[in-house]
């Protein structure tokens, strides 16, 4: 952005770019509840040329847990001796009959984390007491998770085990190319999953699919940038994947963290809410780690309860319906009393269609 | 929940750094970056640094993304 004196003439061109050269329907997807954020924030879709939908998918890690899965951490949350520790954006997600929240209310001995070495913290000072870290997340967030574990193992610590709900981007984008029911032309990719992956793990996106994959940063500019950049490989027949977001990305990603990352998981399958069961997109910790798995650890049995009905959090997870289309948008479902999990945590689409409006979200042109 | 913020590295000891963003400093851990010097640019994710990034990288990830918005807005 060189020639341009600041953002906000930068801005400009890139829109005026966009209107002048996106001449066919472009439908793109933004893979990170971060993007949906800042583009629902900043009213992006607005200003947009109508050629150009944006639509979000499973990008918030909170959002595609599934309920059953909520309900057995809950589960564990009640057994005498257990302190469950979680990032707090969990506290609030619905299972299918209580939610993390409500079973603190109870007096179960939850604590919220800031990262997963404060739960190791929490193993060392208690240790008569069992703690098991809800470890969600994707793949940005599985190394520090990587290090915690070889750190407990390092130390010796018996009473620290972590529940593996980690998702993977990459086959879930693939399982969403594959269902018949979604129709996406573009990725916009997520960014810090990427300074980990690097670019590597998405080039089945182009080569297999036909469809532009680019890495975006997390400002207005960066996302209007990422955009032309694909609709430029869109008017050239040429998808492949694209970084914008230099400033934190490299092509090879964090291969250190990778490295942590293989050495205790391997790929399993994993139910993402609403979506389903999608293989090799969830991580286990490897055979030999196994026993600090808390699933194995308390081998706890959770009866299926029922899922919510009316709640369209699953098809807005795959960009078929919009927030505002659910029914229980904005009446049953509410920030302050959610319903799914695209209402309870800040980066789900339904929070932030909520909190910055209807007009700003591009609904209303 | 991907969020990462780029702080600065002033204290290396082992694997752990002291890290300073925008004013408050706080211990993190820098396994996943052994190549990390006292001086360089992080960015942070769940006390992990998960990227070593050059200081114009840091600044303009700093900057504030109202900026950007409000020129929109416009």
């Amino acid at each position: 952005m060189q020639p341009y004196k600041n953002k906000k003439e930068y801005a400009r061109y890139l829109l005026d770019k966009l209107h002048e050269e996106a001449k066919r329907p472009l439908t793109v997807m933004e893979v990170c509840g971060t993007h949906t954020v800042a583009i629902a924030r900043s009213g992006l879709r607005e200003l947009l040329p109508e050629t150009i939908r944006l639509i979000s998918g499973p990008g918030c890690p909170v959002c595609v847990t599934d309920d059953l899965d909520l309900d057995l951490a809950i589960a564990l949350s009640r057994q005498k001796g257990v302190i469950l520790a979680t990032f707090g954006d969990m506290m609030r997600v619905p299972g299918t009959s209580s939610s993390l929240q409500e079973e603190k209310g109870r007096g179960a001995d939850i604590r919220v984390v800031y990262s997963p070495t404060d739960a190791l913290t929490i193993a060392r000072e208690n240790p008569h007491s069992q703690v098991v870290f809800l470890a969600i997340g994707f793949e940005t967030t599985v190394p520090a998770v990587a290090v915690t574990i070889e750190q407990a193992i390092q130390e010796g610590l018996k009473n620290f085990s972590i529940l593996s709900l980690h998702k993977l981007v990459p086959p879930v984008m693939r399982a969403l190319l594959e269902d018949p029911d979604v129709r996406i032309d573009a990725f916009l990719n997520p960014g810090h999953v990427c300074t980990i992956l690097g670019v590597e793990p998405f080039r089945f996106v182009a080569e297999e699919y036909g469809r532009p994959c680019v890495i975006a940063g997390f400002d207005a500019v960066d996302i209007l940038e990422a955009l032309l950049m694909i609709v430029r490989q869109q008017n050239c027949g040429q998808p492949k994947v694209e970084i914008q977001y230099r400033r934190a990305v490299r092509p090879e990603g964090n291969e250190v963290a990778r490295a942590y990352m293989d050495k205790y998981f391997v790929p399993a399958p994993a139910v993402w809410r609403g979506i389903g069961e999608v293989p090799g997109s969830g991580l286990q910790l490897r055979e030999e780690y196994a026993d600090l798995e808390a699933r194995k650890r308390f081998s706890i049995k959770v009866e299926p309860g029922k899922r919510v009905k009316g709640c369209a959090c699953g098809e807005i997870l795959k960009g078929l319906k919009l927030p505002y289309e659910c029914p229980l948008f904005g009446k049953a479902c509410t920030p302050m009393r959610p319903v799914g999990p695209c209402m309870v945590s800040s980066e789900g689409s339904c929070a932030a269609y909520y909190r910055f409006g209807r007009k700003k979200a591009g609904v209303v042109r | 929940m991907c969020l990462a913020i780029p702080a600065k590295v002033i204290k290396i000891d082992g694997n752990k750094a002291e890290v300073d963003f925008g004013g408050n400093t706080r211990e993190v851990s820098i396994v996943l970056t052994p190549q990390v010097k006292v001086g360089d640019y992080v960015l942070l994710h769940a006390g992990f640094a998960i990227q070593v990034i050059d200081e114009k990288e840091a600044k303009e990830i700093y900057e504030a993304w109202e900026e950007a918005y409000a020129a929109l807005q416009k």
